[in-house]
C-alpha cells in the first residue's frame, strides 16, 4: 500500500534519493532477518524436505541442482531481496541502491548460514534422532555435501552470503531485466518440475503428428496396438530432458536464454493484448470471448488424446476438485459464508449416488430400494443435496460468521461420523464403506469408470462447464449481487430490502449442489467410497484453493486448482510432485497464512473483493490525490471515483 | 448476529418454524433418552427397551459404573475447561476464534512426552521422583506452550488486527494446519507413548464413595490449581485488570495509559500456559500423544467457551466440565437406552450437538457472555 502511494506521488516532487556508505545499515534489522533465516533454513533441514526431495535433479548431473537443495537455497535467496525492502512513505527520503544492498543481502544470507553451520557442528556431537526423525547420517552428510564436518562449518556461511547477495543484486538490475531473470529461473525449475507431463503430452502429440493413424486409436478402433514410433519433438525433448530425471545442463541454459529472451520481448505484448481486449466492448468483445472460450474448450477435449494415463488421472482429480472448489466459491467468496464443513454435501454427493447405484449397498435397506443409472441417481442426489443445504444452512444462517464456520465444520464432522458409525452400518457400512458401485453408463455415448480417467476427465469437464457458466451467470444476476451485498455488509443489506436469510440459504443450497454434482463424480470414478474420503482437511483444502485463487474470482478459482491440486495433490490424490505428497499440507498451511497476511484477495484478485479489503488504502490513495472532499469522513464517493 | 433483532409479534418466516421444529425434535430426542434410561434403570426388561433392542434386555447401569462415568467426564471436562480458558480470552480481547489454538494445547502435550521420556531415560518418572518430575514437565509445557501462542500471535494475528473478523479466523486454520503438519515432519507421524507411570499413579482410590485413579486426582487437582491462579491474576493484580480493561474497550484501556499490545500478548500467554498444562493433564489421562492431538480437543474446547458463554472465565471452565460430563454420559445415558448401537462412537457428535443445540436456544452460553460491544456486532 504505501509502495503505491510513493509511485503515485514520485512525480509531484519527491525529494532526490540520497546515498548512504556501504557498511551504513540497520544492523539490528539485519540481525533480526538473519535470524529468522537462520530457523527457517533449520527447520527445513529438520523437517526432512531437502533429504526426501533430493532425489529429484532440476539439473542432472549437478549435485546440488536438486530440488532437495532448493528448499534450502530459497530461504538466503529470498531473505537477500526482503531486506532491500524499503518502505518510502510520503515526506520521506528513499536511499540510493548500490553495494550497500549487496552487503545486506550477503549478511543476511550468511547470518541465515550460520543456523545450518550449527546444525552441522550439533549433529556431528549429538544424536537426537529420537524425538527428531531427520537427525540422521543422510541428512549430515546431505548439509556437509558428503565432504565431512570441516567442509559443513563454513560452506554454509559462504553459500549464504553468495545467494543472499544474489537476492539482494535483484533490487540494482532494472525491472526489465529483473524480470526476465526471474522468468528464466521460473522457467527452467517449472520444465523440471513439470517433466511428467512435458514428457507425456509433448511426445503423443510428436508420435500422432508422424503417425496421423495413431489418432483413430483413440476411440478404441483398430484391436492390434500400432507399433511405436519415434515422435517428431523427440530431438528436442532429449535436447532438454537427462534419461535419468531432470534437465541437462545445455538443455537447462538454452531453455533459460530463449524464455529470458522471450520476456524481453513479450513483455509489453502480453500487457497492450490484455488492454486492447479491456477497452473492446459490445459485439466486438462478445466475439473475441467466444473466440477464446472455443479455442480453450477445443484445447481441454484433444487434451486427453495426447496425455497418458496418469496425467488423465491428475486432471480428472483436478476437475473433481475444481468442481467442489466452484462451489465453495459461491458460499464463501460470493456470499461471504464461511463454510468449514463443505466437505458434508460432497459426502452426501457421493453416499446417495452409491446407495441407488450399487446393486447392494447395505443390508438394512428395504427391498423396494431401486438400483438406478447414474444419471438417474444423480437426480436423487442433487435433490438430497439441496434438503441437506437447506437442513444445515438453516439453523447456522442467524449465527455471527465465526460462530458459523465453526458450526459447520462440526456438522461436517456429524455426518462423516454417522456414515462412519456402527448405528447406520447397514445402511452405509461403517468404516468399510459401500463397494461395487458401477461404472456411469451414459448408453451409446460411453461409460465413465476409474479404469479409464480419460472418461471421468470428461464427465467432469461437463460440469464443471456447467458450474463455471452457472456461477457465471449467477455473479451478474440479481442473487449475486445480493450475495455480493451481504457479503460487504449485512445490516446494510437487510435495510435495503434484501431477505439476507433466504438469500444466505440460496448460497448453501446452490454450494451444495455443485459439491454433490463433484461427490456423484467421485464414487462413479473410485467405484467404493468410505467416510475417510470425507475428512474436515477435504474443506480445509478446498478452502486454500478458493483463497489462493481469489476469492469471488471464478478464474482464480481455476487457477488455483490447477496449480494446487495439480501440482501439489489433494487430500489423499497425488499430484505432479508426488516426492512433496509428504509435505504438501504443510505448505497448504503455510500459503493460507501468507496469503491472508500478503495477499487476501488471492492470486488473480475480484476487483470489487479486493477493493473491499484494500479499502482503507484506496481512500488513502485517494486523498493524496485530493478527490475526497475532506469534510466527508467515510469517503463513500472516493471509493468509486478510486482507480481499481 | 446482525440479523437476529426479532420483533415480537413479527411473522415468523420458514427457517423459523424450521428452527423451532429443529428445537422440539432435539430436545424431545433428549427427554425420551432420559425417560428410557429411567425406565431401563428400574426394569431393563421393559417393553421399550425390549422394543429398541430387539428383543433383548437393556443394560443396566450399576452405581459404580454411573459414578466412573463422571469421573471420567469431570477429569476430561477440567482439561477441556483449560484449553478453553484460551478460546474465551483471546476471544474477548481481540474477538476473533484462535483456531490454532488446539495446536498450542498439542504442543504441550507434545513436550510433555520429550521430557518424560527423557526423564523416565533417567529413572526419574517413577517413586518419589515422580511428582518433582511432574512439575517440572508441566512448567516446562508451559514454557513451549507459551512461547509458541506469543510467537503465533506475533507472525500472523498481530498484522491482521483490525481487519475483517473471518480473516484472522481462516489465518488461524493455516496457523492450526502448519503447526501440526510441521509437528508431524519434525517428529514423525507416528503416535508417542508417555513412559508408564509409578503403580499408585493408577491404583484406585475411594473418596466420598467414588472409586478415583490416580491419575484423575492429579489431574482434576492440577486444574482446580490452574484455574485458582487464573482467576487470582485477572481479578488480583493489575496486569489482569488491564487485560479486562482492554477485552471491554480497546480505545478507552489505550487512553487510560493500558499498553495494548503488551496486554494482548498478555492474553496469548497466559491462555498459552492453561493450554500447556491441558497437554500435561492429557498426556496422564490418555498416555500418547500424536501431532493430530490437538485438532478435536481444541474444537471441543471451544465448543465449551461457547457453552459457559464466551469471554467468561469461570463460565469456560463450567463449560469445559459439563461438556466433559455430557460427552461422557449422554452416550450411555440417552442414546444406548433409544437402541443406538456403538454408542462410543458418537462420542464426538455428542459434542457438537451440543454445540449447535446450545447456539439455538442459548446463544450467549450458560452463564453469559462478556464482549466489547463491537465483537458482540
Amino acid at each position: 500500500m504505501s509502495a503505491t502511494i510513493a509511485t503515485d506521488t514520485a512525480g509531484q516532487g519527491m525529494p532526490e534519493a540520497v546515498s548512504k556508505g556501504a557498511f551504513d545499515l540497520d544492523w539490528a534489522n539485519v540481525a533480526k532477518s538473519g535470524s529468522i533465516a537462520a530457523l527457517i533454513m533449520t527447520f527445513i533441514a529438520l523437517s526432512g524436505m531437502p533429504d526426501g526431495l533430493d532425489a529429484r535433479p532440476i539439473v542432472d548431473g549437478v549435485r546440488v541442482l536438486t530440488i532437495g537443495y532448493l528448499t534450502l537455497f530459497a530461504v538466503p535467496l529470498a531473505f537477500g531481496w526482503m531486506i532491500g525492502n524499503e518502505v518510502v512513505l510520503e515526506g520521506m527520503v528513499a536511499t540510493k541502491r548500490g553495494p550497500r544492498d549487496l552487503v545486506a543481502g550477503a549478511a543476511v544470507g550468511a547470518l541465515g548460514g550460520v543456523g545450518l553451520t550449527l546444525l552441522v557442528v550439533l549433529m556431528s556431537n549429538f544424536d537426537l534422532r529420537d524425538p527428531l526423525v531427520n537427525w540422521s547420517p543422510q541428512l549430515f552428510n546431505l548439509l556437509t555435501f558428503d565432504s565431512g564436518v570441516g567442509v559443513g562449518v563454513w560452506v554454509w556461511i559462504l553459500i549464504g552470503a553468495v545467494l543472499g547477495a544474489i537476492g539482494a543484486s535483484l533490487r540494482l538490475l532494472p525491472a526489465k531485466i529483473r524480470r526476465a531473470v526471474i522468468v528464466m529461473f521460473l522457467t527452467v525449475v517449472g520444465f523440471s518440475v513439470l517433466q511428467g507431463l512435458i514428457d507425456d503430452i509433448v511426445g503423443n502429440v510428436g508420435e500422432t503428428i508422424r503417425d496421423p493413424g495413431r489418432f483413430s486409436e483413440f476411440f478404441g478402433e483398430g484391436d492390434t496396438p500400432r507399433p511405436r514410433v519415434d515422435s517428431v519433438f523427440d530431438p528436442v525433448i532429449n535436447f532438454i530432458y537427462s534419461q535419468t530425471g531432470g534437465l541437462k545442463l545445455v538443455g537447462a541454459i538454452v531453455l533459460a536464454l530463449v524464455a529470458g529472451a522471450l520476456s524481453l520481448s513479450g513483455r509489453g505484448r502480453i500487457k497492450a493484448a490484455k488492454a486492447s481486449y479491456n477497452a473492446k466492448t459490445g459485439p466486438e468483445r462478445t466475439k473475441q470471448t467466444s473466440i477464446m472460450i472455443g479455442i480453450t474448450a477445443v484445447l481441454l477435449i484433444l487434451l486427453p488424446f495426447f496425455s497418458g494415463k496418469i496425467v488423465n488421472e491428475l486432471l480428472a482429480n483436478v476437475g473433481i476438485f475444481l468442481l467442489l472448489a466452484l462451489g465453495l466459491n459461491i458460499v464463501v467468496g460470493l456470499a461471504g459464508i464461511l463454510d468449514l464443513g463443505y466437505v458434508a454435501f460432497f459426502a452426501v454427493g457421493g453416499y446417495t449416488t452409491a446407495v441407488l447405484t450399487a446393486p447392494k449397498p447395505g443390508d438394512a435397506w428395504p427391498e423396494w430400494l431401486p438400483t438406478l443409472p447414474w444419471w438417474g441417481a444423480l437426480l436423487v442426489t442433487v435433490v438430497f443435496a439441496a434438503i441437506t443445504g437447506l437442513m444445515i444452512g438453516a439453523p447456522v444462517i442467524r449465527m455471527r460468521g465465526d460462530y458459523l464456520a465453526i458450526v459447520t465444520l462440526g456438522f461436517g464432522e456429524i455426518i462423516r461420523l454417522l456414515f462412519l458409525s456402527d448405528w447406520l452400518k447397514g445402511y452405509f457400512g461403517g468404516a468399510q464403506g459401500i463397494t461395487n458401485i458401477p461404472a456411469a453408463d451414459f448408453g451409446p455415448l460411453g461409460t465413465v469408470s476409474g479404469v479409464d480417467p480419460r472418461s471421468v476427465f470428461y464427465l467432469v469437464l461437463v460440469f464443471c462447464a456447467l458450474a463455471i457458466y452457472v456461477s457465471w451467470r449467477l455473479e451478474r444476476s440479481r442473487l449475486g449481487r445480493a450475495w455480493m451485498a451481504i457479503r460487504e455488509d449485512e445490516s446494510v443489506a437487510e435495510a435495503m430490502g434484501i431477505n439476507t436469510v433466504n438469500v444466505k440459504l440460496m448460497a448453501f443450497v446452490v454450494g451444495a449442489v455443485l459439491a454433490s454434482f463433484s461427490g456423484a463424480i467421485f464414487s462413479a470414478k473410485v467405484g467404493s467410497i468410505f467416510p475417510s474420503s470425507f475428512l474436515i482437511l477435504v474443506s480445509i483444502i478446498i478452502l486454500v484453493v478458493v483463497i489462493v485463487g481469489g476469492m469471488g474470482n471464478i478464474m482464480g478459482v481455476i487457477v488455483g486448482a490447477l496449480v494446487l491440486i495439480g501440482v501439489l495433490g489433494g487430500p489423499k490424490q497425488p499430484g505432479l510432485l508426488q516426492e512433496f505428497s509428504e509435505y504438501k499440507l504443510l505448505i497448504y498451511g503455510a500459503l493460507l497464512i501468507w496469503m491472508m497476511l500478503k495477499r487476501p484477495e488471492g492470486l488473480v484478485p475480484n476487483v470489487r473483493r479486493s477493493r473491499e479489503l484494500h479499502q482503507d488504502e484506496f481512500l488513502q490513495d485517494a486523498w493524496l490525490k485530493g478527490e475526497v472532499d475532506t469534510d466527508d469522513e467515510d469517503g463513500e464517493l472516493a471509493t468509486e471515483v478510486a482507480p481499481a | 448476529m446482525t440479523a437476529a433483532v426479532k420483533v415480537k409479534g413479527a411473522q415468523r418466516t420458514g427457517v423459523d418454524w424450521f428452527l423451532l421444529v429443529l428445537k422440539v425434535a432435539l430436545i424431545s430426542a433428549i427427554c425420551a433418552g432420559l425417560l428410557a434410561f429411567i425406565a431401563q434403570q428400574i426394569d431393563p426388561g421393559n417393553a421399550f427397551a425390549r422394543w429398541t433392542h430387539d428383543g433383548n434386555e437393556a443394560n443396566r447401569l450399576s452405581g459404580d459404573q454411573y459414578k466412573g462415568l463422571i469421573v471420567t467426564g469431570l477429569s476430561q471436562g477440567a482439561m477441556y475447561g483449560l484449553i478453553a480458558l484460551g478460546y474465551s480470552m483471546v476471544y474477548g480481547v481481540l474477538g476473533f476464534i484462535n483456531f490454532a489454538h488446539g495446536e498450542v494445547f498439542m504442543l504441550g502435550a507434545f513436550s510433555g512426552f520429550i521430557a518424560s521420556t527423557q526423564l523416565d531415560a533417567a529413572g526419574y518418572w517413577e517413586g518419589n521422583a515422580f511428582i518433582p518430575s511432574v512439575i517440572f514437565t508441566v512448567l516446562l509445557a508451559v514454557i513451549v506452550s507459551t512461547t509458541a501462542a506469543v510467537i503465533m500471535e506475533r507472525v500472523a494475528y498481530r498484522p491482521l488486527r483490525g481487519s475483517p473478523r473471518l480473516i484472522p479466523l481462516i489465518t488461524s486454520i493455516g496457523v492450526s494446519f502448519f503447526i501440526q503438519e510441521a509437528t508431524k515432519l519434525l517428529f514423525g507421524p507416528g503416535a508417542k507413548g508417555y513412559p508408564r507411570p509409578p503403580e499408585w499413579f493408577s491404583q484406585k482410590y475411594s473418596i466420598l464413595t467414588f472409586e478415583i485413579e490416580g491419575s484423575k486426582i492429579i489431574v482434576l487437582f492440577v486444574a482446580a490449581i490452574s484455574m485458582a491462579g487464573l482467576w487470582y491474576f485477572v481479578e488480583r493484580t493489575k496486569t489482569g485488570k488491564a487485560m479486562r480493561a482492554v477485552a471491554e474497550d480497546k480505545e478507552i484501556a489505550a487512553l487510560m495509559g493500558i499498553d495494548v499490545n503488551k496486554t494482548i500478548v498478555t492474553t496469548f500467554a497466559v491462555g498459552g500456559a492453561m493450554a500447556g498444562v491441558a497437554g500435561i493433564l492429557w498426556g496422564l489421562l490418555f498416555k500418547s500423544v500424536i501431532a493430530t492431538t490437538g485438532f478435536l480437543p481444541g474444537i471441543k474446547a471451544f465448543t465449551a467457551a461457547v457453552v459457559g458463554g464466551v469471554g467468561n472465565l469461570g463460565g469456560a471452565m463450567a463449560g469445559g466440565v459439563s461438556l466433559g460430563t455430557a460427552e461422557a454420559l449422554a452416550p450411555l445415558m440417552l442414546l444406548e437406552p433409544l437402541g443406538v448401537t456403538g454408542v462410543t462412537q458418537l462420542r464426538d457428535a455428542v459434542a457438537f450437538t451440543l454445540l449447535i443445540l446450545v447456539l439455538l436456544v442459548k446463544p450467549t452460553g450458560l452463564f453469559g457472555e462478556r464482549l466489547s460491544s463491537e465483537d458482540r456486532a
